[in-house]
């Protein structure tokens, strides 16, 4: 795979900006300025048109494009002082989860992210950034960390869910993703999630429960993915498409059913295209997020937490 | 269950010929043939090998329930279609085939009642619902027999049986697992007992939630419980799984289940933890 693959629906205006390219070489020898122009300007509204318009299924390959910053990019481009932590004291240290201290401006937080790789080699350093229960167990001791020194918590997730491996399961996937669901529903500090690409069922929410819930523009996040849920429902691997479609698994369709507070927007064509400029997207939203949720008595963030959830689902009753 | 398996059985053909279909059942584990009406007194499980036939939510209240003592609650909870959810059927036509089809309003039921005299909160999944998949419904009504236990100062038993979330629920689904946990970190600070029992079979997002969660875990032997189904494991690792993988004896053995319970035995084991939380 090529590091920066174009997708299918980005080709026409890869197009024409080789096209621009092409002219501006000429440039040198005769006078283009006024067609360059012209051209630049069409770039734009095409531009607009493709990443106003995408399908559901556009924006999941925009989420798992490989030149799309991945945690430890965030961790980099936004805070200072970052130190890693490792390890859940007990089984070992899962790579596909990182954590640790950090600065933002003057703040001390503390950082939780699934961690994917950037090519094969650190991908299977990584498992592709699918944890096993040592990963989400090492969240939950750095989040009572948090919360003993009192200290606001980012997670931030990206994940194609946990690992389903015979390991996975004999250390207890399960039971270690539900007590992440249980512990982070009652700890005393602020959280704020931010789901920064995939956002795959169990294995996301097992550090995804928070006061603040933020999502990328073209970010997914949903019980399954596609796949899984097209060779399930549909029987075929064929329909991704339209269960991508059906899962309404954007950020857009998530902030109407109040799964999240608040889209992200992203640099016009996704965050692979600008990273300093998604970097400084999410920090100004991050710095105000904590400034207001740090004011909060920790009984009144717990319940309201709570509350927030207990309110979650759509029913009808007779 | 179909007449060719009478050999195996070692029925008297003669005898057998005079019983109307439909009285004798199979035991996928052993091949035994069973007398329907002795497999029902022996609370649904095999009497020769104990395998423990799948049951749903009325048997299990005739197994625990001091007999009149249970009273249903929020049974008039169903599923909307927040999503508009269409994958080969319409979701809406799927929830009214379930509901004709299990004789369920949707994947758990609620209530509470006495056993040996002792107060229970419950609810109990219905796995011929959808898979017993949990969706917005089943997470209410977890949620509201979890009140009724944080008001009342009764503990809490729920019976699992699901393959995990409920797809056509998509992110809706998934926020129950937040929903359910949550409400029981609630229940545990307040010092209520939450007894978690697993059958077979218990996995995905259930599992991954209110299932583990239980003060303690208790599942019925032989129960498929885990995190990820089989077939994915064995797609993902391209791998056969051992013998006994993921099943309770397993999660005993790997310490994620505080003891396995016959159901023969199971009131009795309820009574005497319920005592024990009491005194
Ligand atoms: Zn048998």
């Amino acid at each position: 795979m090529a590091a920066n693959p174009i997708l299918e629906f980005e080709l026409p205006l890869y197009q024409l900006e080789e096209k621009i390219e092409e002219m501006r070489e000429l440039g040198k020898s005769i006078n283009l300025t006024k067609e360059i122009a012209e051209l630049e300007k069409k770039v734009e509204d095409l531009r607009h048109d493709i990443y106003k318009n995408l399908t559901r299924w556009q924006r999941v390959q925009i989420a798992r494009h490989p030149a799309r910053p991945i945690t430890l990019d965030y961790i980099n481009g936004i805070f200072t002082n970052f130190q890693e932590l490792h390890g859940d004291r007990s089984f070992g240290d899962d790579h596909a989860v990182i954590g640790g201290f950090a600065q933002l401006n003057e703040q001390s937080v503390m950082l939780v992210g699934h961690q994917k790789g950037r090519d094969t080699k650190s991908n299977l350093y990584r498992n592709f950034g699918m944890a096993n229960p040592e990963g989400y167990r090492k969240a939950l001791r750095l989040f009572k960390l948090a919360e003993k020194f009192n200290k606001p918590i980012i997670t931030l997730l990206d994940t194609p869910g946990a690992f389903p491996g015979i390991e996975a399961e004999e250390r207890g996937q399960a039971e270690a993703i539900a007590r992440n669901l249980f512990e982070m529903s009652r700890l005393r500090v602020p959280i704020i999630v931010v789901i920064i690409g995939e956002g795959a069922s169990g294995g996301a929410i097992g550090i995804g429960i928070g006061d603040r819930i933020l999502m990328l523009e073209n970010s997914w996040y949903s019980v399954i993915s596609p796949e899984s849920c097209s060779s399930i429902l549909w029987r075929s691997w064929d329909f991704k498409e339209q269960a991508a479609e059906a899962l309404k698994l954007t950020a857009k369709d998530l902030k109407e059913i109040s799964v999240i507070d608040e889209i992200i927007p992203e640099p016009i064509g996704g965050a692979h295209r600008n990273h300093s400029l998604m970097f400084d997207i999410l920090k100004k939203t991050l710095v105000s997020e904590i400034k207001s949720l740090i004011k909060e008595k920790p009984e009144k963030l717990v319940n309201a937490r709570r509350e927030k959830y207990y309110k979650l689902g759509v029913w009808e009753e007779k | 269950m179909a007449w060719f398996n009478r050999q195996k059985a070692n029925i008297n053909t003669e005898q057998q010929r005079e019983m109307p279909d439909g009285l004798w059942t199979k035991c996928p584990s052993c091949g035994e043939v069973i007398y329907k009406k002795e497999l029902e007194l022996n609370y649904f499980t095999c009497i020769k090998c104990r395998y423990h036939f799948r049951v749903g939510s009325n048997e299990y209240i005739s197994f625990i329930f001091d007999e009149g003592s249970f009273v249903e609650t929020n049974e008039n909870i169903f599923s909307g279609d927040p999503l508009d959810f269409t994958d080969t059927k319409p979701y809406k036509e799927r929830i009214a085939d379930s509901i004709e089809k299990s004789g369920f309003n949707d994947a758990i039921i609620t209530g509470y009642g006495t056993v040996n005299g002792k107060k229970l909160s419950i609810a109990i999944m219905n796995f011929s619902f959808i898979g017993g998949s949990m969706g917005s419904v089943v997470g209410e009504k977890i949620y509201r027999a979890a009140k009724y236990s944080l008001d009342k100062k009764v503990p809490l038993m729920i019976i699992s049986a699901s393959g995990g979330a409920r797809m056509q629920e998509a992110a809706l689904s998934l926020m129950q697992m937040a929903k359910t946990s949550a409400v029981l970190a609630e229940l545990g600070e307040a010092g209520v007992p939450y007894i978690s029992m697993l059958t077979d079979p218990t996995t995905g997002g259930v599992t991954a939630s209110y299932a583990m969660l239980g003060d303690i875990n208790i599942a019925e032997p032989g129960a498929l419980i885990g995190f990820a189904g089989p077939r994915v494991i064995e797609q993902t690792i391209k791998k056969k799984l051992p013998a006994g993988f993921q099943r309770s004896e397993f999660l005993l053995d790997k310490g994620f289940i505080d003891f396995i319970v016959d159901r023969k035995e199971l009131k009795e084991k309820l009574t005497s933890v319920l005592q024990w939380f009491e005194k």
